[in-house]
């Protein structure tokens, strides 16, 4: 075990007790990015060699030198025995739409790819503040148009450490990579439909999206505006809540920041689940997918052992004193992906319309005399498949004459999946429940190319997150297993608004009643 | 495949978003779209009360949760040229941009 295969609070003891420094910290993490990461994506990525094939590709930039002269001043400031920050000396990565400063900030597209940001997010601020050091900018699918990452500009693609012929889900899979295969402690990402949790489950690691307005969206590039969420991805729940501690509150550069005070999640972490009232719903155990040639949706039963692993979960936790209630209704959960494209799309739309090539950001070569043909050449070169795919279904769905049909009808149904959480977690109402458990995702990951092109049925991976999305309501995915192929699973706890201190500890028991089970000491291929 | 996006509908949206594609990519594109739209129909078969509101955040905020506005006041940017600088033709601290075009309205 090296350095950096150490969590973030055992790093902090590690340091506060000086037998190690935060120089040594940095280059174990540098060392493990040399060894299994390989080479970075980039626009000229030429072609895929054998090597490539067996690295991780979580890094877009790495800030080595940055990075060392934040530790040595920490060092230097522990050794005068000045105060420094609760994160001091921990490295992080940041998913590629978080602004940084005088560092590229790219949102893995061309259009972007020679952006330096002219300021710092509010989430990697926050985390800089607390003395924790940025290691690099990770890679992700363009604009988070994604759940695998490969639709990146930035080629190769990141891989999944655990089998590297996978993908590492998406869209924030840079972050769950470098997280998986120690390359740091923890990761900022964002989710709009799942873009956490999802690649969170697939890489075995731990990923919250909070409460819609729990962190600031400030300086990060925008996919959908009334979804997206920054959150903490990392390995194990403690770091989760040490993380989710730093970023979490109120921003008055963000108007969608909700000023609701944050609690000390490390205070109740370890309470334990006696008395929880935890729901399992059939509607999160069976997927809906489309049938491409008739249109029909279809249903099944998840993958068998991802339904054995959340009813394993349920079990740890009944045994540790919670109450599990099921048969719970969630009846509109199959909407949620149709409601989802035209919702996310038409903020999409929107969003992406700044591009031009005027302000900043990428401009056509080609010398044009006419500005509306330099728009189009501009954003025709710049924008990959994805994003073009976004702003012609946003701009289509919200049109005068078909927004009653598609825009306006998929927020009302938003409204119902809103309503089916009310319901369960009400206080006065029939069920009660603290969290819902179900299962992250309805497959473990599945291989490079195996589903990239088709936009409907990798949507769909996101079928049981992106509830959570439109809801607003915070989820966690946990490491809930191993299947019999050697995948992760994923386990999601679903809460009440600003519940994020119940399912950290939830989760924080669910860790400590599985933590002698076999799946626990396997590690990703990368790192066998 | 029922086409709701006809090539004469797609080539309307592809002018209205300020994009222009080769033959590949509209047709990767259009198929797409049509796919998309058989998942989104599948809203019109849920039933929805005549007076269910649109739901446009899921958390809904209260004066107490909403950030009180800032005031409406002139800051200046403490480094204007760091902004400039992103632009990808400036000439004395003014953007270039090929020709507007201009239409004589009658």
């Amino acid at each position: 075990m090296q350095l950096c295969d150490h969590s973030a609070h055992e790093l902090l003891d590690l340091l506060r007790s000086k037998q190690v420094s935060a120089e040594e910290i940095v280059q174990s993490s540098l060392q493990r990015i040399a060894a299994v990461d390989g080479r970075s994506g980039s626009l000229e990525s030429g072609q895929e060699t054998d090597q490539d094939r067996g690295t991780v590709h979580a890094f877009i930039s790495v800030s080595a030198e940055q990075a060392l002269e934040q530790a040595k001043t920490i060092d230097q400031q522990l050794a005068r025995g000045e105060p420094v920050g609760p994160l001091a000396g921990i490295p992080f990565s940041a998913k590629d739409v978080f602004c940084v400063k005088d560092t590229y900030t790219t949102a893995a597209s061309k259009i972007l790819a020679n952006f330096k940001a002219p300021y710092t997010s509010t989430a990697v601020e926050r985390l800089q503040k607390q003395g924790a050091i940025m290691l690099g900018k990770v890679n992700m699918d363009e604009f988070t148009y994604g759940s695998s990452n490969e639709s990146t500009a930035f080629q190769p693609c990141p891989r999944n450490p655990w089998d590297t012929s996978r993908v590492p889900g998406g869209s924030s899979g840079g972050s769950t990579s470098s997280v998986a295969a120690g390359e740091v402690p923890f990761s900022l990402g964002t989710d709009t439909a799942g873009s956490i949790r999802q690649p969170a489950a697939f890489c075995g690691v731990v990923g919250v999206k909070p409460t819609y307005g729990r962190v600031s969206r400030y300086g990060i590039i925008a996919f959908a505006s009334s979804l997206d969420c920054p959150g903490p991805i990392t390995r194990n729940v403690t770091d989760a809540a040490l993380m989710l501690q730093a970023i979490a509150g109120a921003d008055p550069r963000d108007s969608t920041a909700a000023n609701v005070p944050v609690p000390d999640y490390l205070a109740t972490l370890e309470q334990g689940v006696k008395g929880k009232r935890i729901g399992l719903s059939p509607d999160y155990f069976q997927i809906s997918y489309m049938d491409a040639e008739s249109g029909e949706i279809h249903q099944k039963p998840v993958q068998e052992d991802i339904r054995a692993a959340v009813y394993h979960a349920a079990e740890v936790l009944q045994r540790m004193g919670a109450e599990i209630i099921e048969d719970v209704p969630m009846p509109n959960t199959r909407y949620g992906i149709p409601a989802f494209f035209v919702i996310s799309r038409v903020e999409a739309a929107s969003n992406l319309h700044r591009y031009d090539g005027v302000k900043y950001g990428y401009r056509t070569p080609s010398a044009e005399d006419d500005l509306r043909v330099m728009y189009r050449k501009t954003r025709n070169e710049a924008f990959g498949l994805q994003p073009k795919l976004r702003i012609l279904m946003g701009m289509y769905v919200s049109a005068a004459q078909y927004s009653e049909q598609y825009y306006n009808r998929a927020l009302k149904v938003r409204a119902l999946l809103r309503r089916d959480f009310d319901q369960i977690f009400d206080l006065q109402g029939k069920y009660r429940l603290d969290a819902l458990l179900t299962p992250t995702t309805p497959t473990t990951t599945f291989p490079i190319g195996a589903i990239y092109g088709d936009s409907v049925l990798m949507q769909y991976a996101d079928q049981f997150t992106v509830t959570a999305n439109h809801a607003g309501i915070p989820g966690i995915s946990l490491p809930g297993g191993i299947a019999a192929d050697g995948l992760p699973i994923g386990v999601q706890l679903l809460g009440p608004d600003y519940s994020e201190h119940t399912l950290l500890q939830i989760g924080r028991s669910l860790e400590i009643g599985t933590q002698d089970e076999a799946w626990r000491s396997q590690k990703p291929a990368v790192l066998r | 495949m029922s086409e709701e996006i006809t090539p004469e509908i797609f080539n309307h949206l592809v002018t209205l978003a300020a994009l222009e594609l080769d033959e590949k990519q509209a047709a990767y594109l259009r198929r797409e779209l049509n796919q998309q739209l058989k998942a989104i129909h599948e809203l019109e078969a849920i039933p929805l009360d005549a007076d269910l509101k649109v739901t446009t955040h899921g958390v809904s905020y209260n004066l107490a949760t909403s950030p009180a506005l800032r005031e409406d006041t002139w800051q200046p940017h403490p480094n204007p040229d760091e902004i400039l600088a992103q632009a990808p033709q400036v000439d004395e601290h003014y953007i270039i941009v090929p020709d507007i075009p201009h239409e004589k309205l009658d």
